[in-house]
């Protein structure tokens, strides 16, 4: 037995849970699968008072389509992605990123709410979550609420989220049949976390084109320049890749000053940003 | 302090817990059953890997308040399971393993994907096999060995059987 003492609750639903954790005061924590948190716990990195254990509840399991977006509920494992549960709305892309994450038994249990709220800035989904310009539903002790995936990390493993929110469900804009993406994941080991994680979403019938790059410094971030760039390739239907090209030098010269970025993260970065986009392109 | 039942290798077990006790520890120290071993203690070398409602899991970072009422199964609960029987030889034969600390999770795995993955290749394998950590074989014997389980269990249940019965008769 490793964790220091906590006290344990597991709540009929979802209303009950955000209560307990409003009662619980600052050191509650949400328990989804506990991936994350189980060896976070063991190591006594963190000693929380309450554990209000989120994975049996039913409302957290909802996986749909409903018109233009597929919703995901924060329950769902990435078991259940890496076997096809988002592969129709987002064209192979969210199998592809399930089957990278850690190793099938911790797949079995870890959860995509989990992972977003855990906000490390290395984990799979809030890089792609952005990128597919997802939404997510949040509620607290005193209501509901939606929010952009791109406004959750505030810094790395702390998000903007309330003490007493939880998040409900994700809404994943269905991509178009056209839309391509390109994710590239740079670990020296299979399940690893991401030295570089970069993810580019081009859906041409909506109008979209999202780059987004987590690192081990810093937040996902969106990449302003090579997304300005490959929404206005689109229009014209041109495809000079010095231009792109020129766009990712320019982020990643923003990103490096910005991020305190060694010559090896620059060229880590770069690698993994180029391989992305043409992965999407081609 | 709370009441949990799980059935583990077919059999329930009550008890009152801590809520911070491992399904790990539950199993080694509740229910006696040390063929789980524990290894890293957070969720990185697999050698805890059990079944829990037939999915493998990292016990050792899995609570057992949170998996009250679930069925688990241990290496301890595979008598008469042909496809362990199977697997069991596999990694025998292929010399799979040496000290064996890491078999008991090596086993769980193996027993995953051959029945998820029944086609998968030598890259697959040693990608499913990525998160247990052996320190004495160089993983070259259990990759054969899971390798080699999956294509006869392929191959059909008399195959399994004629496999299992002429290496009873040696």
């Amino acid at each position: 037995m490793k964790p220091a003492k906590f006290d344990y609750l597991r709540p009929r639903d979802l209303a009950e849970a955000v209560r307990a954790l409003a009662a619980g005061g600052e050191d509650a924590r949400l328990l989804a699968g506990g991936q994350s948190l189980g060896p976070m716990l063991n190591l006594r990195v963190v000693a929380p008072s309450l554990l209000v254990d989120l994975s049996r509840l039913a409302e957290l399991g909802e996986i749909s389509e409903r018109g233009d977006s597929a919703v995901l509920g924060a329950g769902v494992t990435h078991a259940q992605i890496e076997d096809g549960a988002l592969s129709n709305a987002t064209v192979g892309l969210a199998q592809r990123v399930a089957s990278g994450i850690a190793y099938r038994p911790v797949r079995n249990r870890g959860t995509v709410g989990g992972s977003l709220a855990h906000a490390d800035p290395c984990g799979d989904w809030a890089p792609v979550m952005m990128a597919l310009g997802a939404e997510l539903d949040i509620r607290g002790a005193h209501g509901t609420r939606r929010l952009a995936a791109s406004q959750l990390i505030a810094a790395p493993l702390m998000t903007t989220l309330a003490r007493d929110e939880a998040i409900v469900s994700i809404q994943v804009p269905m991509l178009g049949g056209k839309a391509r993406w390109g994710h590239v994941k740079f670990c020296r080991k299979p399940g690893d976390f991401a030295e570089s994680l970069a993810v580019v979403v081009i859906d041409a019938a909506r109008d979209a084109a999202r780059v987004v790059l987590a690192s081990r410094t810093g937040v996902p971030a969106h990449l302003f320049a090579t997304e300005q760039c490959l929404r206005s390739r689109g229009k014209a239907g041109g495809d000079a890749w010095s231009a792109i090209a020129a766009a990712i030098e320019q982020d990643v010269e923003e990103h490096a000053l910005r991020g305190h970025w060694s010559g090896y993260d620059r060229s880590l970065h770069r690698a993994t940003l180029t391989r992305a986009v043409k992965e999407a392109l081609i | 302090m709370t009441t949990i039942a799980i059935t583990v290798n077919g059999e329930t077990m009550r008890a009152e817990v801590e809520p911070r006790l491992s399904l790990a520890d539950f199993l080694r120290e509740q229910c006696r059953l040390t063929g789980t071993h524990l290894g890293c203690e957070h969720g990185v070398c697999g050698a805890c890997t059990v079944l829990v409602n037939d999915r493998t899991v990292r016990s050792c970072i899995t609570l057992a308040v949170a998996v009250d009422g679930a069925a688990v199964r241990t290496v301890e609960g595979y008598d008469g399971d042909p496809l362990m029987a199977l697997i069991r030889r596999c990694f025998n034969e292929c010399h799979a393993l040496q000290c064996g600390y890491c078999t008991p999770g090596m086993l769980a795995v193996a027993y995953d994907v051959v029945r998820r993955l029944p086609q998968a290749d030598r890259a697959r394998i040693k990608a499913e096999l990525g998160g247990n950590l052996c320190r004495c074989t160089g993983y070259l014997g259990a990759v054969n060995a899971i390798a080699r389980a999956a294509e006869i269990w392929s191959a059909g249940s008399e195959r399994v059987g004629a496999f299992l019965a002429a290496r009873d008769r040696r």
